[in-house]
């Protein structure tokens, strides 16, 4: 019985793979913009505002973090081209600048908690949520730090260029929505920081 | 796609289909399984496991309320320190309404429902091998499966499970020490319920790309059967619900754990002010009722689905309104996401808002309206064939109406302020989503159960079943209007020590027993469901001569559902009874060519060719007429 099954030609499916990642987006911004909502209600209820410039290192996190698109970007170019060396390159680099993202944040938080003594659990709750903000965007960035290494392993062990090319747009998809949610964030406390 | 190179790899280039064709093993087949109806049945029976424990749980409090003098020396030897003395605690009984529930809202009937039916009926109600990504599927169940341990396992800390309402709104959940139940078990039930969150997640992904995707062919939109739909707009549901729970969750995780007043302000507990300040309660309220209110929609969308099916198949009729169906769904799956705020009307909030609110909630009644009247017209002259699921389908319509129509009082913030928290909210929602829901659920096993396990369950048992669930069910909950509208609270221990309430302890009794009568009654389900799928009757192919794909697969289950290539599909699914076809039922898998006497001019709406051919065959059918 099991024998006389066919697969449908025997070919991956793997657009409605992709599809999954496309709604895991959704899902992800849905949180965000919970999280944002729950500022407005909160701050908008409470009358507690901000009151807090945010420290420089997010400029600079924002900057390495499109930087980072970039080069993830030339790194699925050169996939589509057969440059695997080239693609293996870019996307250590992207790695690379992901680890910083990462890093910068951090030391943002830094800042934030010892040279302007904005903490986690301040009485205003406005400030927590800064804190929140980051860090689950970190949560994010660690996810996408790893679908690049995946995608990296892929590349050194010569999987099938169109496992190695999905494994590339899974990766593009994740880490572009990710650059775009910071960038959402960042703009989101910089309106908000008065 | 078009850069889509061949590149060979030489050496390296492994066979990747290789491992796909191995021999299963026990493992691999029963527990660690990636086939999807091997899901829908782990995550059918462990949802009918967490429904017995939830209703064992109901039981327990129910004989608090009915017996609040009374010692049952057997309650101690059961639940130990939870009941000292014979009797129920007060903060386990808090515990057991919190848990009941829980496992009831959630496990039950979101997983228990979406995750047996979705996983069942989507791939082969579309035609498609299985779901877009086995793999998260089966990570969902386990999910699951760990969410429900995690759940459990309160019951064995020392101060017991959570005990703040299903809703855990804080200050109770974010303060370890507020209560016994908003220690060790609370945190637990956040465990759980995270777990809980990405089993569902990995679900809901799962489910609405393998809709839009892997249809076979001629399955566009609108020949997808009603069950498919529901459980597609449930699972979009899902998908933009959960996530706001989770960051309510983790903004009540960051309360509880570091130090942070999201929520918290002014509080003093057990004489000692507590240092937090600035927090709002309610900002929990709206990010829970955000996803709560989507929530009773993904409990009762699946549940109308299966009804809207199994009625149709039973009538022997199409289902009446099928375009009415779709758009009143997805008017409720809109709908919900603007209503949150009628379970915040006492909040204090803005009468203007409320009023909003208000509004939004009525229109609601609209769509629901649609559907009561769409499944009344299916009936209306049918050729109905009274199968047990039947008569749980009719079931579910029945309590949807009753328990929906005292919706539309509680919908009204100012009728609100004399009903919230009675025992009128608890009688409307256990009407409308509880018992509807589970109506729903048992319709849909008693309908597929020939599908998943390749038997018959047993009528007699099944009847039996029904008629003491559906009396049981009303008496239990239609008394509870009344003692809500007397002002009666809800989660109370023993509310019956008021003087002004004494009255109700006579009610409490005749509900406690008529719930122990309907507990009973699931006896007659438990032992129809288990020695059937050992020693039912074997199954035909299509035992309810039903049009839908899932019946032309063979009864024995293979990996791929079809042997061969995958059915196309012709026409929609409920051409039941047509006038002038051979039998009473033309399945979606027939061809218009094959059924030229039963062809009416609509079926070619957007294929001319089609009806220039219908018009030639029944000129050349007149001009025999004529000849004879």
């Amino acid at each position: 019985m099991m024998a006389s099954i066919q697969k449908n030609g025997d070919k991956l499916d793997l657009a409605p793979k992709k599809f999954n990642m496309w709604i895991f987006i959704f899902t992800s911004s849905m949180f965000f913009a919970a999280l944002t909502s729950g500022f407005i209600v909160y701050s908008g209820g409470k009358g507690h505002g901000l009151n807090v410039i945010m420290p420089s290192a997010f400029m600079y996190s924002t900057a390495v973090i499109i930087l980072s698109s970039g080069t993830l970007f030339l790194a699925h170019k050169a996939a589509k081209n057969l440059q695997f060396g080239v693609q293996q390159l870019y996307l250590w680099l992207t790695f690379a600048l992901g680890v910083a993202f990462f890093a910068i944040q951090v030391y943002g938080w830094y800042v934030l908690t010892y040279k302007m003594n904005v903490y986690l659990t301040d009485p205003n709750a406005s400030r927590s949520f800064v804190y929140i903000f980051t860090g689950m965007h970190l949560i994010h960035i660690i996810a996408g730090l790893l679908l690049i290494l995946n995608t990296l392993t892929g590349s050194y062990r010569n999987i099938p260029q169109v496992k190695n090319l999905f494994k590339m747009e899974m990766t593009s998809i994740f880490w572009h929505f990710v650059g775009i949610i910071w960038i959402y964030l960042y703009v989101f406390l910089l309106l908000n920081q008065n | 796609m078009s850069t889509l190179a061949v590149h060979d790899h030489g050496v390296a280039h492994h066979d990747e289909h290789g491992h796909e064709h191995h021999k299963e093993t026990f493992v691999s087949k029963y527990i660690f399984s990636m086939d999807h109806k091997m899901i829908a049945k782990q995550f059918l029976i462990t949802g009918i496991t967490m429904a017995v424990i939830a209703m064992i749980l109901s039981i327990l409090f129910r004989i608090q309320l009915a017996y609040p003098d009374k010692t049952f020396p057997l309650l101690t030897t059961l639940l130990g320190h939870f009941a000292p003395n014979g009797r129920i605690s007060t903060e386990f009984y808090l515990s057991l309404v919190t848990i009941h529930g829980t496992i009831m809202v959630f496990f039950v009937l979101t997983a228990g429902l979406s995750g047996t039916f979705a996983n069942l009926l989507i791939p082969l109600q579309i035609g498609a091998r299985d779901m877009a990504s086995p793999f998260m599927n089966m990570l969902s169940y386990w999910f699951f499966f760990m969410a429900s341990v995690v759940m459990l396992s309160s019951f064995f800390v020392q101060k017991g499970p959570a005990s703040g309402g299903w809703t855990i709104y804080p200050p109770l959940s974010a303060l370890p020490k507020a209560m016994p139940g908003s220690g060790e078990g609370m945190t637990l039930w956040l465990i759980s319920m995270v777990m809980f969150v990405a089993s569902s997640l990995m679900g809901g992904i799962n489910y609405v790309s393998t809709v839009l995707n892997m249809r076979t062919k001629g399955m566009d939109l609108w020949k997808m059967p009603l069950t498919i739909w529901a459980l597609f707009l449930t699972a979009i549901l899902g998908i933009l619900a959960f996530p706001v729970l989770v960051a309510g969750v983790v903004l009540l995780i960051f309360d509880r754990s570091f130090g942070t007043s999201f929520y918290l302000s002014d509080i003093v507990l057990n004489g000692v002010a507590q240092p937090y300040e600035g927090g709002s309660p309610i900002l929990f309220q709206h990010l829970f009722w955000f996803l709560g209110h989507p929530e009773v929609y993904i409990v009762i969308m699946p549940a109308m689905g299966i009804s809207s099916e199994v009625m149709s198949v039973n009538s022997r009729k199409p289902i009446f309104g099928y375009h009415a169906m779709v758009y009143s769904l997805i008017g409720i799956t809109v709908l919900s996401f603007i209503v949150w705020g009628h379970h915040m009307f006492v909040t204090g909030m803005n009468p203007f808002l409320g009023g909003v609110f208000m509004i939004t909630t009525l229109i609601i009644a609209v769509p629901s309206a649609v559907k009561t009247f769409n499944w009344l017209a299916t009936l209306w002259r049918g050729n109905i064939r009274f199968t047990p699921a039947m008569l749980f389908a009719i079931g579910m319509v029945s309590f949807f109406i009753s328990g929906g129509l005292t919706g539309i009082f509680l919908g009204n913030a100012a009728l609100d302020i004399n009903l919230h928290d009675t025992y009128f909210v608890v009688a409307h929602f256990h009407l409308v989503m509880g018992s509807a829901a589970i109506f729903g659920m048992l319709a849909g096993v008693y309908h597929w159960f020939p599908k998943m396990f390749g038997k018959l369950m047993d009528e007699k048992l099944g009847y039996l079943h029904f008629w003491l669930t559906f009396i049981g069910a009303y008496l239990v909950f239609f008394p509870m209007h009344f003692m809500g509208l007397d002002g009666v609270p809800r989660r109370y221990y023993a509310f019956t020590e008021f003087a002004s309430m004494q009255k109700w302890l006579t009610i409490n009794t005749f509900i406690t027993w008529a719930a122990i009568m309907a507990a009973l009654a699931q006896v007659a389900f438990l032992y129809n469901f288990i020695t059937s799928i050992f020693a039912g009757k074997k199954t035909t192919q299509n035992p309810w001569e039903s049009n839908t794909l899932e019946w032309t697969t063979p009864v024995e289950h293979l990996h791929g559902n079809w042997p061969g290539e995958i059915p196309t599909v012709y026409r929609w699914p409920y051409d039941y009874s047509k006038p002038g076809a051979e039998e009473d039922f033309i399945p979606q898998t027939v061809p218009f060519s094959q059924t030229m006497s039963s062809n009416l001019p609509h079926d070619f709406e957007d294929n001319p060719a089609g009806l220039e051919a219908l018009n030639k065959f029944n000129t050349t059918l007149k001009a025999e007429e004529k000849v004879k």
